[in-house]
């Protein structure tokens, strides 16, 4: 089992585009859309949401006011600012600690388990797909991701598939953490612009840190030929293997409008002799064909 | 007045908006790039920086001389970053999530707390603009911490304008709460859109006063618009779809710079900023 998870540090890199451009070349996969907090890839792949299930990935502690005697013990132990002078506890800086639940000397306090988001099985037409949605203003986002990824294996293990295309988040903390525990090998979607190279280097920090193996992928390189050097310059340094660049194309926003991949848009453009060019290389580079036991959770309790 | 500029989606140009707007208001102003797991805007406003600031969050350091094995800091912990074993207990910090929970129920006082780093601030200028921002360490998860450090050096004489991180959930919500404004950044494809409804169900959520940004106007289609006439958001600016303007951004540089033009339409986006501030998050 296989599985490629496609970051980009910086956001509106094109993440989603070519995850869903792979989606249309891939074979015997399990597509996942690790961007739980703001995910995009169902808008082109159009699942059915055919399973859906609640994500219970937490508590919120609540105050019973008819036990509780005003006492202030919570608001003293709570590091999180959440207990109100009134002693209502605000959902939103309500960290789900339980503190002040165990720490209540009337008992006063309860401690329901919150739905805090959906996560889905679901049909494509280009495969079965595991996706999620996060509630709105909800804690929690790497574990639903780690629950998307976890349900994304299974399933790819009961239906005999051996390879798993991960559509990851922006960013380098908690959801992307998440999203990268022992992925085979994680492609890094970088724009040729100066946040660009900056927020690449910073996921290429973070592969190094987890010792992922990474390849980069130039989007949009014409836009700036100076960046786009200077972005496989980084590249080389980090030793992380560059697959291909794509120009900048009207196209894959225009695809998008029509709820497709690039490949169902123009299937005999240039743009995607270029996308398969990519993937024929992630496909035969050794990092992907022979895939090296990672696990993140060590790195994570060293 | 603090406005905090967001969007749902990433790569919108949150950035683009807050530094030009920055650069261009007549007033003492101040930046806060809250995009910690990647701050972008020092890029484009190239600060001078005078100082730094660690910033540490508390794990727990047991003594295992006064340590009796009875497992209270680990019942309590719901993060499973303590494990008592018969005569030896393990912590994990990077699961911990600081909330002093063993501390406080330690019967035998052997729960210390020791500061393990999480990310760092550093402060300085760029012209008038005085700038603060905060760097996630690599490998960090905690990230609504860092934010809250960089949103503590808001000065309530100043304009303070916040770069926040994309998404709708803690890191966005660190960012954003408590502000005067929320100035959502979109650009008018479907993936905006979609993006766009979260973010303005989250400061909906939190009861914030918000208005509209589109980018690369032209692009795509007009849903992102249709979409904003039937909610009632104000369309406070719209930046056209210009390949221009995308390649002053790839070299870092500021488009009231380049093209200055857009200097002007900065002053008036604070301006009716400023009057729906006044107004009590209200349009005209």
């Amino acid at each position: 089992m296989r599985e490629l998870v496609i970051l980009s540090g910086k956001g509106g890199t094109g993440k989603t585009s070519i995850t869903s451009a792979f989606a249309s070349l891939a074979k015997n996969k399990v597509l996942c859309d690790a961007d739980v907090d703001a995910a995009d890839l169902h808008l082109i792949l159009n699942p059915d949401f055919g399973q859906a299930h609640d994500f219970r990935g937490g508590h919120e502690a609540v105050i019973d006011q008819d036990k509780c005697v005003q006492c202030g013990r919570c608001i003293e132990v709570c590091r999180f600012d959440a207990v109100q002078d009134n002693f209502v506890i605000d959902p939103i800086e309500c960290e789900g600690c339980g503190v002040c639940v165990d720490l209540c000397p009337e008992q006063a306090i309860d401690f329901p388990e919150v739905v805090s988001g959906q996560w889905y099985i679901s049909d494509t037409r280009f495969g079965p797909m595991v996706h999620a949605r996060l509630g709105i203003a909800q804690e929690n986002s790497g574990k639903l991701v780690s629950l998307v990824r976890q349900e994304a294996k299974k399933l790819a293990e009961a239906k005999g598939l051996d390879l798993i295309l991960t559509d990851g988040p922006p960013g380098i903390g908690c959801p992307v953490i998440a999203s990268i525990g022992q992925a085979t090998a994680l492609l890094i979607i970088a724009e040729p612009t100066v946040s660009g190279l900056h927020d690449m280097d910073r996921v290429a920090e973070l592969a190094r840190h987890f010792n992922l193996p990474a390849m980069v992928c130039i989007n949009k390189y014409d836009l700036n030929p100076e960046q786009t050097e200077k972005i496989r310059a980084s590249a080389r340094k980090n030793n992380i293997e560059i697959v291909g660049q794509i120009p900048f194309d009207p196209d894959f926003t225009r695809a998008m409008v029509q709820e497709q991949t690039i490949f169902e848009y123009n299937p005999d453009s240039q743009l995607c002799a270029q996308i398969k060019g990519i993937w024929d290389t992630i496909l035969s580079l050794p990092c992907f064909r022979h895939p090296v036991a990672n696990n993140i959770m060590q790195k994570l309790q060293e | 007045m603090i406005i905090s500029v967001a969007s749902g989606k990433g790569g919108t140009g949150k950035t683009t908006v807050s530094t030009n707007l920055a650069r261009c208001i007549d007033r003492e102003v101040q930046l806060l790039d809250c995009d910690i797991e990647e701050p972008n805007a020092h890029l484009f406003l190239n600060p001078v920086f005078t100082g730094k600031e660690k910033v540490n969050a508390p794990v727990p350091e047991i003594d295992l001389k006064k340590c009796t094995f009875c497992k209270k800091c680990m019942e309590i912990c719901r993060y499973g970053a303590i494990a008592v074993l018969k005569d030896q207990v393990m912590t994990f910090e990077n699961l911990c999530h600081s909330c002093g929970g063993c501390f406080e129920i330690c019967p035998e006082n052997a729960v210390s707390e020791k500061e393990r780093s999480l990310g760092e601030i550093e402060h300085g200028s760029s012209g008038k603009i005085e700038f603060i921002h905060g760097r996630l360490d690599i490998g960090q998860v905690m990230a609504p911490p860092v934010i809250k450090k960089v949103r503590s050096y808001t000065n309530p004489d100043l304009v303070t304008i916040i770069d926040a991180p994309p998404g709708t959930s803690c890191p966005v919500i660190a960012a954003m709460s408590n502000t005067d404004f929320v100035l959502l950044v979109t650009e008018p494809t479907p993936f905006g859109l979609h993006d766009l409804k979260l973010a303005v169900e989250t400061v909906r959520a939190l009861n914030l006063a918000h208005g509209l940004v589109i980018n690369r106007a032209g692009l795509g289609n007009d849903e992102v618009k249709k979409y904003a006439e039937k909610q009632n958001l104000p369309v406070l600016m719209e930046i056209p779809f210009d390949r221009k303007i995308a390649q002053v951004y790839s070299k870092g540089l500021m488009i009231v710079d380049e093209l200055p033009e857009y200097r002007e339409k900065f002053r008036e986006l604070f301006n009716s900023i400023e009057n729906m501030v006044n107004r009590g998050g209200q349009v005209k």
